[in-house]
């Protein structure tokens, strides 16, 4: 399916950032903002949820936790019994660090995983990108649009908040 | 919010302590004082023969345990009463945390201005405020040092004789630490550390003074400077301090990374100190510019630096658990099972309020910006690294003879003495750094 693109270009975060609020208080709905590099504040202007990774994160800890404590208990304590420094077989504080290692493994490589597949951040043949600029020094504002949107109007509201340039584009596969 | 008007506008603010207020302190004063009278009349006629011989026998079970030190034995004999040793060992467990956690607000402060950073701006004075206990602290420490003296409660290597060859009292490991750990030197170093950190709190807390006065950035680069002089004499003095002060009362013990595990019990406690100082500046109506943003970082020190702590307690534990050294495992053996086993609930409980709790519960990002969590989680943890160096000092120096209630007495005094000096140091300069160059950063902080 295509889709069809009003791209506000700007040349300074700052002017973008007010850009997002006016823009929106316009009652304009904004698809997406492309930077170059991540600008302190526009998730909280964007009006964009806060991310649930973190409660992914925890049961991908949890899983770490439970498969490191299983794995030590099984194998010394159960399948081939050994005395170690004459420690019980099953020695719980020398299987902490072991058990705290597999945790945070667990944990982060499920959390970039998790991340990648949700942004579809994965090897493609033909990556969308809606203005290669905006991966150098250019901030791009992306409003999604239709026949019916009045585009004089949405120039005139990008215009007015500071874009320098306005755009349109299709895009399939977005 | 994300808006980056400049429309917010820092003025001056001033703490003003009201006769209330100070009467709340006193009050908590007069507490301490009633809770110690009571502990000393308790332990004086609550039945103190028969506690006394189960807790001798105690203390010989632990040193048959405890083979290097068999030798020793003769420095049992001559200890002050109960309730006089205790009082001697409180005031010097107490010292030494009360300073460590006011020595913390300079610590932080250096850090965040050699670190360029512009967030914690808004509670700078409230570091500075922390640090108000350091000059008061050397004293009490040289006055309660002085008092080991009497009976030698505190520091079993000041015993007479004990470093010298041929006398009853002789013990050879200890002699071999008599480079060190002699009077002379050990007063010199004492006076050193606290010396250095009074300068260099007194240095930054004239510069951020004058900066108020006079605005500019000259003052700014000047306290970077002088803060990073600090950290680096304070990184060494630190870990020198917590040997001197806190491991030689366990003078036959020893642990490399123990200076590090005293630091971050200190420092994990300066944080909830600043956070609940902050909070309770915020909810008394002061502080306009303090925001979740900043509540989340201090939050996430607490909830880092608890870990951290953690950390620490396990890799010293973790070692001599798994060596299994007598000379080294002895310190565990006190303080798991020793003395008829009344230090077992508190070495849990000490995990369990410095770690557990804080960990699960600022876990989420909600609850690290509520004030409500963070203040019941800085209490916890204050309360916990006071016992932490309670189990520090008590099985080394009381050995069975420990307590609670003189002790409790001794830190509500300490407490209200502490915050009757806060804040009137609170209360000498306008509680947000109006000149600050990083003011504005730390206004529109958002995280």
């Amino acid at each position: 399916m295509t889709k069809r693109f009003a791209l506000g270009i700007f040349e300074d975060e700052d002017v973008l950032l007010h850009a997002v609020e006016n823009v929106r208080e316009a009652g304009v709905k904004i698809y997406e903002v492309f930077t170059p590099f991540p600008i302190h504040g526009i998730d909280d202007a964007l009006g964009i949820e806060r991310s649930r990774l973190p409660i992914a994160a925890f049961f991908f800890g949890l899983t770490g936790l439970s498969f490191a404590l299983w794995m030590q208990i099984y194998m010394l304590g159960f399948d081939w019994p050994m005395i170690i420094g004459g420690k019980p077989h099953i020695a719980l504080p020398a299987f902490i660090p072991v058990t705290f290692e597999l945790t945070v493994l667990f944990c982060c490589h499920g959390m970039v995983i998790t991340f990648y597949a949700i942004s579809k951040l994965y090897p493609r043949w033909k990556t969308p990108v809606l203005d290669v600029r905006s991966t150098d020094d250019k901030f791009v504002m992306a409003i999604e649009v239709n026949e019916n949107t009045d585009m004089n109007k949405l120039t005139q509201i990008l215009r007015e908040n500071g874009a320098s340039e306005v755009n349109q584009k299709e895009m399939s596969k977005f | 919010m994300a808006t980056l008007t400049h429309q917010e506008s820092a003025t001056a603010e001033y703490l003003e302590v009201t006769p209330g207020t100070r009467k709340n302190f006193m009050l908590i004063i007069i507490a301490g004082v009633v809770m110690l009278i009571v502990g000393v009349i308790v332990s004086l006629f609550g039945g103190g023969g028969h506690e006394a011989a189960e807790g001798a026998a105690a203390a010989h079970g632990a040193t048959a345990a405890h083979g290097a030190a068999a030798a020793h034995g003769g420095g049992e004999h001559h200890s002050s009463a109960p309730w006089l040793k205790r009082i001697i060992v409180s005031l010097w467990h107490n010292n030494v945390f009360f300073t460590g956690v006011s020595a913390i607000g300079t610590v932080f402060m250096a850090i965040q201005y050699v670190a360029y950073a512009g967030w914690s701006v808004v509670v700078k004075r409230i570091n500075e405020a922390l640090s108000a206990w350091l000059i008061p602290g050397l004293v009490i420490m040289l006055v309660v040092f002085g008092l080991n003296f009497i009976n030698y409660d505190l520091f079993h290597w000041t015993v007479p004789g004990i470093m010298e060859k041929g006398n009853a009292d002789y013990d050879a490991i200890i002699a071999g630490k008599s480079g060190f750990l002699n009077v002379p030197f050990y007063i010199i170093r004492m006076v050193i550390y606290l010396g250095l950190w009074i300068y260099f709190t007194k240095r930054l807390r004239d510069l951020s003074l004058a900066e108020d006065l006079h605005g500019g950035t000259a003052y700014f680069h000047k306290s970077i400077n002088v803060s990073a002089l600090f950290l680096v004499f304070y990184a060494v003095t630190s870990s020198m301090s917590a040997w001197d002060w806190v491991m030689s009362v366990d003078v036959h013990w020893f642990s490399t990374l123990f200076g590090w595990y005293v630091f971050a019990s200190w420092w994990v406690s300066g944080i909830a100190a600043v956070t609940l100082c902050a909070i309770l500046l915020k909810q008394a109506g002061y502080l306009p510019l303090l925001k979740d943003g900043h509540l989340h970082d201090l939050g996430k020190f607490m909830f880092g630096f608890s870990i951290f702590w953690t950390y620490l307690w396990f890799s010293q534990f973790m070692l001599i658990w798994y060596a299994n050294m007598p000379e080294e495992s002895v310190y565990f053996n006190q303080r798991l099972g020793g003395f008829n086993g009344q230090y077992t609930w508190l070495f849990y409980a000490n995990l369990a309020i410095n770690f557990v709790f804080p960990f699960m519960v600022l876990m989420t990002r909600d609850a690290k910006r509520q004030m409500i969590m963070l203040k019941i989680v800085s209490i916890a943890i204050l309360i916990g690294h006071w016992s932490d160096f309670y189990l520090m000092f008590m099985p080394g120096t009381m050995k069975g003879e420990n307590g609670f209630i003189i002790e409790i007495g001794i830190a509500l005094i300490f407490l209200g003495s502490f915050l009757i000096l806060m804040t009137k140091r609170l209360a000498q300069a306008s509680l947000t750094p109006v000149h600050h160059p990083f003011l504005d950063e730390s206004v529109h902080h958002t995280t």
